[in-house]
């Protein structure tokens, strides 16, 4: 059974070319908004000089090919699976909250302008509400448990600061779309479909001043952190070298005198335990 | 000097906010990074540079042992069981790599009991030593302590 294209009964009342303009005006603030965010806080001038001045401490010249390795690491490891989370809980709600958000924009995009007019969109609508599904659950569990002001500081839930207008606009958006697809047709649905706008307007329109725009930056900041540790220079922190190289115990002697000549496994230390006494 | 945040390398965890001995590393309300509350209470021990998993978190040198302008960066490798520093010069021409092991007991292992301890005796009142400070770290009665002098060993678990 094919689920209903939510966006095809809207079209009865609201033109498919003023819905695909909408989209298109939101694709426009997002790279208007990046821009000016990038030129505000100065972002990527910083990230390349600070690359070039590692560049120079680097020890090695890395080719080619190891710098598409390293691409594909960062592909796998931060940008598809979120492995800079330290914590599990964070790592499976930013999951959520990323392939829902992605899910639900795409399947936005193709029933505008892909299926406007026809109530049959394929496994488009299925993709719509899945993905909606997994953004509000991502997103409200963020909210009110993972995130570190609540965890940490017992802050309410309905402390609202600048910088949560990305979160709370991503779940709100999430939210009213799904109550507007249920409620289609009667004056409740319209109120909700216009909070559901009004959320995805601040939520585009909105990056200058939100952290939307970090889902461009992370991967390239992921990967110049994979660079500048494979060409030797390292952010100018200190090699842990291996503490059984013979030339490593001649460096320091302190090494074999306390540790021996095959320093045993010391354990997780710190990493035993997640933060959980503040 | 005071510790400071790579607010862009911190991802709010926590850790430091946890291990800092003069509770002034918070979490902003606003951005959910770590920071530095009031400098000018920071110890410098180092504790939060240490514990932090994503090396957010530096601290200026002084300059007795670098000229200023320098970088000073470290790591805790507690899998090793070894700290090891990086110093940069400002011209970059140093660049130098300590290590030594750590010296501290396992994480969690030495929580004191205060309330088991027995009272202090007389002569503990009227010595010069504050409570339970061991004898073997003092330098004025002596020569220079070593673990062999103490008859201690260096045991695995980072255990003195």
């Amino acid at each position: 059974m094919n689920i209903a294209n939510p966006f095809a009964e809207l079209a009865a009342s609201i033109s498919p070319s003023v819905m695909a303009w909408y989209v298109v005006l939101m694709v426009l603030l997002v790279i208007g908004g990046t821009i000016l965010d990038m030129m505000h806080k100065k972002s990527a001038k910083y990230f390349f000089e600070n690359a070039k001045r590692q560049k120079a401490r680097a020890v090695r010249e890395l080719d080619s090919g190891e710098k598409m390795s390293l691409a594909l690491k960062t592909l796998g490891h931060e940008v598809l699976t979120s492995g800079e989370f330290k914590n599990p809980k964070r790592r499976l709600s930013h999951l959520m909250t990323m392939y829902g958000f992605i899910l639900f924009v795409v399947s936005t995009a193709v029933m505008i302008f892909g299926y406007a007019d026809s109530a049959d969109a394929g496994i488009w609508p299925l993709l719509w509400y899945l993905g909606a599904i997994s953004l509000a659950l991502g997103g409200l569990w963020f909210w009110f448990f993972i995130r570190v002001d609540v965890f940490s500081e017992g802050l309410p839930w309905y402390q609202v600061g600048r910088d949560d207008i990305f979160i709370v606009s991503l779940i709100t958006t999430s939210v009213f779309g799904l109550l507007w697809a249920f409620t289609q047709g009667s004056t409740l649905g319209w109120v909700l479909f216009a909070l559901f706008i009004l959320s995805s307007t601040t939520l585009f329109g909105t990056v200058l001043w939100s952290k939307f725009a970090h889902m461009f930056f992370k991967p390239a900041a992921a990967y110049n952190k994979r660079i500048v540790w494979a060409d030797g220079s390292r952010d100018n922190l200190p090699d842990v070298p291996d503490l059984t190289d013979p030339q490593v115990q001649e460096k320091f002697p302190d090494i074999p005198t306390y540790m021996g000549k095959k320093p045993p496994y010391m354990g997780l230390g710190i990493k035993r335990e997640t933060p959980n006494h503040y | 000097m005071p510790t400071f945040v790579y607010m862009t390398r911190c991802d709010g965890c926590g850790h430091c906010v946890d291990i800092c001995p003069s509770d002034i590393m918070h979490i902003d309300d606003v951005t959910r990074r770590a920071y530095n509350i009031e400098p000018n209470m920071c110890w410098e021990c180092y504790s939060c540079v240490k514990a932090c998993p994503m090396n957010a978190i530096d601290v200026r040198g002084y300059a007795d042992f670098a000229p200023l302008g320098h970088s000073v960066r470290v790591r805790r490798d507690e899998e090793k069981g070894v700290i090891a520093w990086r110093i940069i010069f400002r011209n970059g021409k140093k660049d130098w790599d300590l290590l030594a092991p750590i010296t501290t007991k396992p994480w969690g292992t030495a929580i004191p009991n205060l309330k088991e301890a027995a009272a202090p005796s007389q002569e503990m009142r009227d010595s010069q030593l504050l409570y339970n400070e061991p004898g073997y770290i003092r330098m004025d009665d002596g020569d220079l302590h070593t673990l062999e002098s103490n008859g201690l060993k260096f045991k695995e678990g980072v255990y003195y």
